[in-house]
């Protein structure tokens, strides 16, 4: 899954390679897109061949969280405004998915034809919530989507419709034991590959440009023509579509929601944690992020039976994130291929300048390029 | 009704003194160093449990056992800022002392959980329960001597920021952390203690707390940080006396919406409240505009 991570040294180093998918003429092209099929293939082959139930539990989790992490990071890492309420779309999706399926009395495989709705809703939500909270910067946007967090959490447990402290439950999915979770393990996948495909393609648009200028220069942005309102917001919106589509889907695959759990604050700080882990802002870190520490977190909740040592090691390795890899694993891991690719080359062939590192690029992945310290 | 009413609006405003305190100490954080901590709402409950710790234990009277627990939560403080703040380095400066004191609160929280188990708890005393009647309902001391406490703490911080060198040197690092170490102003020092001194507060604001608020657990953490943050950025970030007026505000507001509405919806009417305010004022009520940068 982490193979996205040299296309998005692509997106922003070399214009022309982003417009056709084929391979245009370099052989290093032909591997990545040889290895993404690969890993796509295991990906889809995966609950075929591993069939204990318990390890196909955690990859659906997993690929739950990808997608949660990468539509994520498709605003906030791209706009570098830090979202703590992104459960927000979380909770609305779940409930909206769960009012519908109890509602209309869905059954089998259609329910997951409500997750659109759920991420529609999710969407809805986004607009002003958006409004109000993208008027601010920094600490104080970050403070308010706490806030409006809170807001939908005390409102889950207090209206009436959402079932209050006892929740929504799932209706009873007529599916065999034994596969029970192959169907969320496909929707997952579905949903893990569409919001890593769209934050691919918003990175490489001119929409995509625009939410970078404003991360790193947001006066500037505005004085060079970005309507910076217009493409935060529609950023905003497009992350809340697909995380409301993930909480309806966790909201199936759980089978219960209660307002402390899809609302839940530890979900924020776990995406977020996932996606400074791998890189925030880059394609590949978040899906890295995620498929590190989301299997790390389901381990520690069936070893320790005491959920605050795995509360205790969330915070931890999230300080060590912080202190030691603050950055991420996918730029500085580039940082340093570089490094070592520029040492070799000049060690090797003392002659040659510049040309060295581009020769190796077939060999190693990820070519040198002088900008990669410019990318998060 | 009537009666209710006033209790109501005695209650909120005795009680917003001591969420004042607390607020002027995150404010000050994030005026001197330029950062959010997270973690101050779950140093509160870490407060109200030493406090907790050493009247039931030691059996050390809570206002006595304050000359414990500040000193206490100062060496905390500063340890915090020493070990996490301090390193943390270039542009994403903002993003990354959120998420570490948020990762600091969580490692709190899950100590706290595994000493003191999820029961609630509340502190007692001979004054806890007991009190004089005003305005024809019963006021407990408890309230009474937590608002002096809270207003003599804040007129001390008043005085150190406004009266004093160490205040002087505390308030050019606000404006300019640049300038001020031009003039020879040791920012480093100057942050540490500044950290120390936030966080040393929340040692009076949980006992009173702890012995107002109708019980603690590691959790109720989330519930003073939400409501502390939604103060400070009330009141304006960085401005001492917005926090203190928005935390007045927005506990009576609480209390009274509690009388006369329902307790469900009065913390709903609360973050209500703060957003209406940002969406006409995006700065806070006493707030200076952000600067340009990211």
């Amino acid at each position: 899954m982490s193979a996205p991570s040299p296309t998005s040294t692509d997106l922003v180093t070399t214009e022309p390679a982003r417009t056709s998918l084929l391979p245009a003429g370099r052989p290093g092209m032909l591997i990545r897109l040889g290895s993404l099929a690969v890993l796509l293939v295991i990906a889809a082959i995966f609950p075929l061949v591993i069939t204990n139930p318990l390890y196909t539990q955690f990859a659906v989790d997993t690929l739950i969280f990808v997608a949660a992490v990468v539509a994520w990071n498709l605003f906030s890492g791209f706009s570098g405004y830090i979202s703590l309420g992104h459960a927000v779309f979380f909770g609305t999706g779940a409930y909206t998915v769960g009012l519908l399926t109890t509602h209309w009395k869905v059954i089998g495989g259609t329910i997951f034809a409500l997750l659109p709705l759920g991420g529609l809703a999710a969407a809805v939500v986004a607009v002003p919530f958006g409004l109000i909270a993208l008027r601010v910067r920094r600490h104080t946007f970050v403070v308010i989507t706490i806030a409006i967090f809170f807001i939908f959490q005390l409102m889950a447990f207090n209206l009436s419709f959402t079932g209050g402290v006892q929740g929504l439950s799932t209706p009873f999915f007529l599916w065999s034991a034994a596969d029970y979770n192959n169907p969320f393990y496909y929707v997952a996948l579905i949903l893990a590959v569409g919001a890593i495909v769209l934050a691919w393609l918003i990175r490489g648009s001119r929409f995509g440009l625009r939410l970078l200028a404003i991360r790193d220069d947001e006066d500037r942005a505005r004085g060079l023509g970005v309507r910076a309102m217009r493409t935060k917001l529609s950023a905003f919106i497009i992350s809340g579509f697909v995380t409301g589509m993930v909480g309806g889907l966790w909201w199936f695959f759980i089978g219960q929601a209660l307002p402390e759990t899809v609302f839940d604050p530890n979900f924020d700080l776990s995406v977020v944690l996932m996606a400074f882990l791998g890189g925030a802002g880059t394609l590949a870190g978040p899906v890295l992020g995620a498929l590190i520490l989301e299997p790390l977190q389901q381990w520690e909740a069936i070893t320790f039976t005491n959920g605050y040592v795995a509360e205790i090691s969330l915070g931890v390795i999230f300080l060590a994130v912080i202190l030691l890899l603050p950055r991420g694993i996918i730029p500085t891991g580039k940082e340093f291929l570089t490094r070592w690719q520029a040492i070799r080359a000049r060690r090797g062939q003392p002659a040659q300048d510049g040309a060295a590192p581009a020769a190796s690029g077939a060999a190693v992945p990820s070519p040198p390029t002088p900008k990669t310290g410019s990318i998060r | 009704m009537g009666r209710e009413l006033t209790q109501a609006i005695v209650d909120g405003i005795l009680g917003g003194g001591v969420y004042a305190l607390m607020a002027v100490g995150l404010t000050l954080i994030f005026g001197v160093l330029d950062i959010i901590n997270i973690a101050q709402g779950i140093l509160v409950v870490l407060g109200a449990y030493l406090s907790y710790v050493l009247s039931v234990h030691l059996h050390i009277d809570l206002f006595v056992g304050l000359l414990v627990t500040v000193p206490a939560m100062f060496l905390v403080g500063v340890a915090i800022q020493w070990a996490f703040i301090r390193p943390l380095r270039g542009r994403e400066r903002t993003s990354m002392s959120l998420l570490a004191t948020y990762a600091v609160a969580i490692i709190l929280e899950g100590v706290l959980y595994l000493i003191f188990g999820s029961n609630f708890v509340s502190l007692n005393a001979s004054y806890v329960q007991t009190g004089p009647k005003v305005f024809g309902f019963y006021l407990d001391y408890i309230y009474i001597y937590g608002f002096a406490a809270a207003v003599v703490l804040v007129a001390a911080i008043y005085y150190m920021l406004y009266r004093t060198q160490f205040g002087r040197t505390i308030r050019a690092t606000m404006q300019d952390h640049t300038a001020a170490r031009i003039v020879g102003i040791n920012v480093n020092r100057v942050q540490m203690l500044t950290f120390g001194i936030g966080v040393a507060v929340t040692a009076v604001g949980g006992m009173v707390f702890g012995a107002t608020g109708g019980g603690f657990n590691p959790n109720t953490g989330y519930d003073l940080i939400s409501r502390l943050l939604a103060i400070i950025i009330l009141g304006g970030m960085g401005s001492i006396a917005g926090a203190m007026l928005a935390a007045v505000f927005m506990i009576t507001l609480e209390a009274v919406v509690d009388v006369l509405w329902s307790p469900n919806w009065s913390v709903v009417v609360f973050y209500g409240a703060l957003v209406l305010v940002l969406a006409i004022r995006p700065q806070g009520v006493f707030g200076k505009k952000a600067a340009r940068a990211q």
